[in-house]
């Protein structure tokens, strides 16, 4: 077992233990915290397959993120308002589901990726960089002039959505469907990477001749992963609303996308646990940091750049020792 | 025998300066053909231009059907598998994964090209960019194989390599081609481990075919005149 193995198998551990220990000390705050850490989590682990095996600096994920929470917060909206969210040619109602809500914000938010894959992977460095975060803006400031859905103030859900049979108002019981979710991200994250799929996206952020000269359409590679990718950050983020029951721009904005990509760096791009990390650490420092003051986010920054300039491969990558990241 | 890759007058040109002017070949099934040619002749620019990496006047078929203008990944699918220049394998990857990315359906597999590289299943697990000169170009021969390609194109494979490697090499690909149905474009210096494999020759120089025949036609004079051996 490598070290990293280790690491890694520490990490899940101490999602389990933390939680539990959380459970029957009475502590729900930590609980809640925890939800946070692991849905940020899945949103980066999403981000991280763009990014870590496709080496597509995308600064436009918040759209997906924004697309998962939306599909929640609308659907849930009108399921709690009693209003058909659409009325015809026929009639869909509102729900409060949790596998129905995942499965459309899934759905939408590949279509998205899909779209602005289409048209942003053409270009690649500091303009596919542009492109994304013009398309994220796009999203921000039509979720901002759509009055329908509380425009800039959001919309606010009574009551958390219901799962078959689980209690999800009950923290624990939430943490565990969110962290089980995230395994399964995980365990598919891993198996993609290991596929030919992932072994030629990884291949083709290398070189892009040497694919083609193999037969592969670096392209296609890159808007299959680009749509896994989108899809996974938007599950992430019917999660995220469905943890705070609340849904605004803010989902949307460049800081989201920013920050999903800061818990993907500062965990270590292209490990399999880098962003579960990223998250965890950034969800501390959120914590204690922001207790001791409002601008936290000044001591966040430095420990980005100390990551950056000194650590190759984020934190794991200190950990492990293994300079060279893999799958 | 059918032609698998014939070139017609083939021009190409590296922005305003013309590289080709008039390149015709031809390979038939289960042949193997070697180009040859002085440095900066046009060999490498000829390799290029089947491949789609660089566009190219003239008619370039493949199986009888007409190349020009597509990109390189549908070329490589039609069946051209390429081993380029100066061993390019995927660095980050293991030995194992450079392979398993390129694969394609077909006869060739793992099992198939670590039976005729032995030295990489003893590397499997090793990243290519670790590996010694002569294991990466047997890796960016293996990884060309599991395209299942119609044709091998080699383009210097055996350069820069050390003389029992490059041995082995030869030895390999001299089997490849008593052994399967692969059609073989190489390129290459050495007359000598050409005879080895070559049915025809043909030289370039200055961007235009000059000779071309039975390898067994090639003799001294031809040699001295055109490649300055």
């Amino acid at each position: 077992m490598t070290r990293e193995n280790g690491l890694n198998m520490l990490i899940v551990a101490g999602l389990v233990l933390v939680p539990l220990w959380a459970f029957f000390a009475d502590e729900p705050f930590t609980i809640t915290l925890a939800t946070r850490a692991v849905i940020l989590a899945m949103a980066a682990v999403g981000l991280n397959i763009a990014l870590g095996l496709g080496g597509l600096i995308s600064l436009g994920h918040a759209v997906f993120f924004g697309l998962g929470g939306y599909a929640m917060g609308i659907l849930a909206y009108h399921a709690q308002t009693y209003t058909p969210f659409v009325e015809w040619p026929f009639v869909i109602e509102g729900t409060k589901s949790m596998p129905i809500i995942w499965l459309v914000a899934v759905v939408m938010s590949s279509l998205a990726a899909f779209v602005i894959g289409l048209l942003s992977l053409r270009t690649s460095g500091a303009y596919f960089i542009m492109i994304t975060l013009a398309f994220g803006q796009m999203f921000f400031f039509f979720s901002i002039s759509w009055s329908a859905y509380g425009g800039e103030d959001g919309v606010s859900i009574y009551l958390r959505n219901g799962f078959p049979g689980l209690n999800t108002l009950a923290p624990i019981q939430f943490y565990g469907l969110c962290f089980g979710l995230l395994m399964l991200v995980l365990l598919f994250a891993s198996l993609l990477a290991r596929s030919p799929f992932g072994l030629a996206l990884n291949a083709a952020r290398q070189s892009e001749q040497r694919v083609q000269a193999v037969g592969m359409m670096p392209f296609r590679l890159r808007l299959a992963a680009f749509v896994i990718s989108g899809a996974i950050t938007g599950l992430a983020g019917a999660l995220f609303a469905d943890l705070n029951r609340f849904v605004s721009p803010a989902m949307f904005s460049w800081q989201m996308s920013g920050e999903i990509m800061i818990l993907v760096i500062l965990g270590g791009v292209g490990r399999l646990y880098g962003p579960v990390v990223g998250a965890i650490v950034y969800v501390m420092l959120e914590h204690v940091l922001g207790d001791l003051s409002d601008y936290w986010h000044i001591y966040l920054g430095v420990l980005l750049l100390l990551v950056v300039l000194f650590v190759k491969g984020g934190i794991i990558g200190a950990v492990s020792g293994r300079r060279t990241a893999h799958g | 025998m059918t032609s698998v890759l014939s070139l017609e007058q083939i021009e190409a040109s590296y922005g305003p300066i013309q590289a080709l002017f008039g390149v015709s070949l031809d390979v038939s099934e289960g042949e193997a053909v070697a180009l040859m040619g002085r440095n900066g002749m046009g060999k490498s620019t000829t390799v290029k231009t089947i491949c789609g990496m660089l566009p190219a006047q003239g008619d370039i078929r493949f199986a009888g059907n007409r190349i020009n203008g597509l990109p390189s990944h549908k070329i490589a699918r039609l069946g051209v598998g390429l081993v380029p220049e100066g061993r390019r394998c995927f660095s980050g990857l293991s030995v194992e994964e450079n392979l398993v990315a390129a694969s394609r359906k077909g006869e060739w597999d793992f099992a198939k090209v670590t039976d005729l590289f032995p030295r990489l299943a003893e590397r499997r697990r090793q990243q290519a960019a670790s590996l010694s000169g002569g294991e990466q170009q047997m890796l960016a021969i293996g990884r060309a194989l599991m395209t299942n390609p119609r044709l091998l194109v080699l383009d210097e494979a055996t350069e820069g390599l050390a003389p029992v490697v490059r041995q082995e090499i030869w030895t390999a690909i001299e089997a490849l081609k008593n052994r399967t149905g692969v059609s073989i474009l190489i390129i290459d210096k050495s007359l000598k481990e050409l005879a080895r494999i070559a049915d025809r020759a043909v030289i370039v120089e200055r961007g235009k075919d000059v000779w071309s025949g039975a390898f067994d036609a090639l003799d001294r004079e031809v040699a001295d005149r055109h490649l300055g051996v």
